[in-house]
């Protein structure tokens, strides 16, 4: 169990972490989702006492984890996959964190066996790729059996099959009842990894909860509807679905886009429109798209097109970068200093992602998503204040 | 970026996920947010805790409970028991460290050829008659100047080697008791340069006064055999301390090393200088007496006199400091 309360974290001027408060419960892997420098490391340094927090606290297993009286017999962490002297070998290496907390040596070459390199034990760590790396990184996690294990990043530079085994790994030992709790980039792995996902941006809080929840609540999801070839039938629909409030794009294939409207209604509006329909299915949103949406606002670090205008001396090619996500709101105009925001706001939903059940109170979602001190939904909010900015402009259109 | 356009394969949903597909029934028509989740009525499946302090029961290691099934508590725990760490376990891990990098078996093997090729060669090009003042067994002397630069070195990169590999935040992973894992470095480090440096110079003496013996060699007494055998060994091993401390201060190689290097010669070069000015010829002739190059000679008693106590206690409080200082400083930095 891991367990976060206020946690800050300020490099001079610039708050890396803020007010960030979160659980990690045992017996499930948990996915630690953020943009580039949004404070995912430096989450983790505090977590394992490197960097001193500047406000908050964290504890492992209900202590500081600097106060663990054995620590690697308890955490075990893979931070980062070069924290190693290159010109020790991979077993002398190992050798020497086991015996820094007495662990026997012939449990060094046990991991050794696990992560499958104990044909380059004694080979210099300085030769070894990315991937060898990690699985070094790995063992040195594991080495103490410990109850609570992190890692960033972990199948980076790592196979196709290594990738597989990581993620076998981690399942199986949060089966066993251990805290797993997993940073990544990679959005269809956390998707099969994760059962749990807390996302952070700009060093904030932004969701604690499940996988189905998170892509349920985040997701532009949307109806593909289409009608048979007949002249106008298409128009016609268009029509009477944007009265209904639908939001409708037309398909190069002659399909519908529908968003804003539940499927049963788009047929009630098609047969209250004497159209027939020869399609209506549901897309369902991936965890990238969910994530993406959430985290757009918080992104610091953003690509450009790369124009080549200093070359061909010419004015630049209109970057014409036309909304490239339909319904998805276009990147909001983040603020940098968190908004004082007063209520808390709904997140913009998904009616085709989410399961069904009793109509929810409007303000009820966000507070749940967060299950932290009453601070904690204002440290969504700049974020969720943008997207539905933007949702409110796309509902005006 | 997969933009909603983009055909979907499958919604990667976790595998115990409740179905999110395709609902049956429509929400309340007017209503585009969702209901609440299936499942416990909290909301959220398996996390009953809403507020961060409250505790969770604890719980068997989970089985097949649905969405992998999780509860409060320790979950798993080792079979092995979980014993508390002390010092004894950090000494170990920093000898397998210190003689498992190649740079520990170059700065020594370096060090211990200049004192010994160097001695060996002032020995094979003298008489017995040069020995009229001095003993044969200050010859390791001359190598000994040069040699204190590796040992030197090794103590910084015994602390710097870890900064920049990244290795440190694994040891301090390892071992959160930072203060720990100082002492032990310095405690096996200064073990391991006071042996060699030691046993270099007595070979080095050894051959010398093996060498040139008769009635014009003058007869080392055996305070000056403790001297340019233990004495040089000490100071040595604690100007590599020494130097071990201002990496850890420091925190990097190239930095401590040209700072230990600046402390080591430039007495020698400003003294001079100094000496012109008349007030400021106490401060000169302290840092002629104490700096490192002096200090060897006083030890291995060149010259008659002192025998070179004073210089090992001011290089020993110097080094105490500094330790206490890196011990005090380490606990407080981010790593």
């Amino acid at each position: 169990m891991i367990e976060a309360v206020g946690l800050t974290k300020r490099y001079g001027a610039k708050t890396a972490v803020y007010n960030l408060s979160f659980q990690v419960r045992p017996g499930t892997v948990t996915g630690f989702l953020g943009p580039n420098g949004s404070g995912k490391s430096t989450t983790m340094r505090m977590i394992l006492g490197l960097d001193r927090p500047t406000g908050g606290t964290v504890t492992v297993g209900g202590q500081p984890f600097r106060q663990t009286p054995n620590a690697p017999r308890q955490v075990g962490a893979l931070l980062d996959a070069k924290a190693v002297h290159g010109g020790r070998s991979a077993r002398n290496h190992l050798l020497s964190l086991a015996q820094l907390s007495g662990i026997p040596a012939r449990r060094v070459d046990e991991v050794l066996g696990v992560v499958g390199l104990h044909d380059v034990a004694r080979k210099r760590s300085k030769g070894f790729s990315l991937g060898m790396g990690q699985r070094l990184g790995i063992a040195a996690a594991l080495l103490g059996d410990p109850q609570v294990l992190l890692f960033d990043e972990p199948v980076n530079g790592l196979d196709p099959e290594g990738i597989l085994w990581v993620r076998n790994l981690m399942k199986g030992l949060a089966a066993e009842g251990r805290t797993v709790f997993v940073s990544s980039h990679l959005m269809s792995e956390m998707a099969l990894t994760a059962e749990h996902l807390i996302v952070i941006g700009r060093g904030q809080l932004m969701a604690d909860m499940s996988v189905n929840e998170f892509i349920a609540r985040n997701s532009a999801g949307f109806a593909r509807v289409r009608t048979p070839d007949e002249p106008n039938l298409r128009e016609k629909l268009t029509a009477a679905l944007a009265e209904a409030g639908g939001q409708v794009l037309p398909e190069p294939d002659g399909a519908l886009r529908v968003a804003g409207l539940p499927l049963p209604r788009i047929s009630d509006v098609a047969h209250a429109a004497d159209v027939r329909l020869w399609e209506l299915s549901p897309h369902q949103a991936s965890l990238e798209e969910a994530y993406m949406q959430l985290t757009q606002g918080a992104v610091d670090y953003r690509s450009t097109a790369d124009q080549r205008a200093g070359w061909q001396g010419g004015p630049p090619a209109a970057a014409g970068q036309g909304p490239q996500g339909g319904f998805v709101p276009q990147p909001g105009a983040y603020q940098g200093q968190p908004v004082p925001a007063g209520a808390p706001q709904p997140q913009p939903q998904n009616p085709y992602a989410a399961p069904y059940g009793p109509p929810q109170p409007a303000a009820a979602p966000a507070p749940a998503s967060a299950p932290v001190p009453a601070s904690a939904p204002e440290a969504t909010q700049p974020d969720n204040r943008d997207h539905r900015d933007d949702r409110d402009n796309e509902d005006a259109r | 970026m997969t933009t909603p356009y983009q055909q979907q394969p499958q919604a990667p949903a976790a595998p115990q996920g409740p179905p999110q597909g395709h609902p049956p029934v429509p929400p309340p028509a007017a209503q585009p947010g969702p209901g609440p989740q299936p499942g416990p009525p909290s909301g959220q499946p398996g996390h009953p805790g809403q507020q961060p302090a409250q505790q969770v029961p604890p719980q068997a290691p989970p089985q097949g409970a649905p969405f992998g099934g999780f509860a409060g508590g320790p979950g798993y725990v080792s079979p092995i028991p979980v014993r508390r760490t002390h010092l004894g376990h950090a000494l170990a891990a920093e000898w397998t460290k210190i003689r498992t990098v190649r740079s520990t078996v170059w700065t020594l093997s370096i060090m211990a050829l200049l004192v010994f090729g160097i001695g060996f060669l002032v020995t094979s090009f003298t008489s017995g008659s040069d020995y009229r003042g001095t003993s044969p067994v200050t010859n390791g002397l001359f190598g000994l100047m040069l040699g204190q630069i590796c040992v030197i070195t090794l103590g910084v990169l015994v602390v710097t080697s870890e900064y920049g590999t990244g290795l440190i935040r694994t040891t301090f992973t390892a071992a959160p008791q930072r203060h720990r894992v100082l002492l032990a470095k310095a405690m096996v480090f200064i073990t391991v340069s006071f042996t060699v440096t030691t046993a270099v110079c007595a070979l080095t003496a050894l051959l010398a006064s093996g060498v040139h013996s008769g009635p014009e060699v003058a007869e080392a007494t055996g305070e000056q055999w403790a001297g340019v055998t233990v004495g040089a060994g000490l100071y040595v091993s604690l100007l590599g301390l020494l130097s071990l401390a201002i990496g850890s201060l420091l925190r990097h190689s190239a930095g401590a090393i040209t700072a230990m290097l600046g402390l080591v010669l430039l007495p020698t070069i400003v003294a001079p200088l100094l000496m012109i000015s008349e007030s400021m010829k106490p401060l000169a002739e302290t840092m002629m007496d104490y700096n490192a190059v002096n200090s060897l000679m006083t030890i291995h008693q060149v010259s008659a006199g002192e025998d070179g106590t004073k210089q090992l206690l001011v290089l020993a409080g110097v080094t105490l400091s500094a330790l206490i200082a890196a011990l005090a400083v380490q606990d407080q930095r981010d790593v």
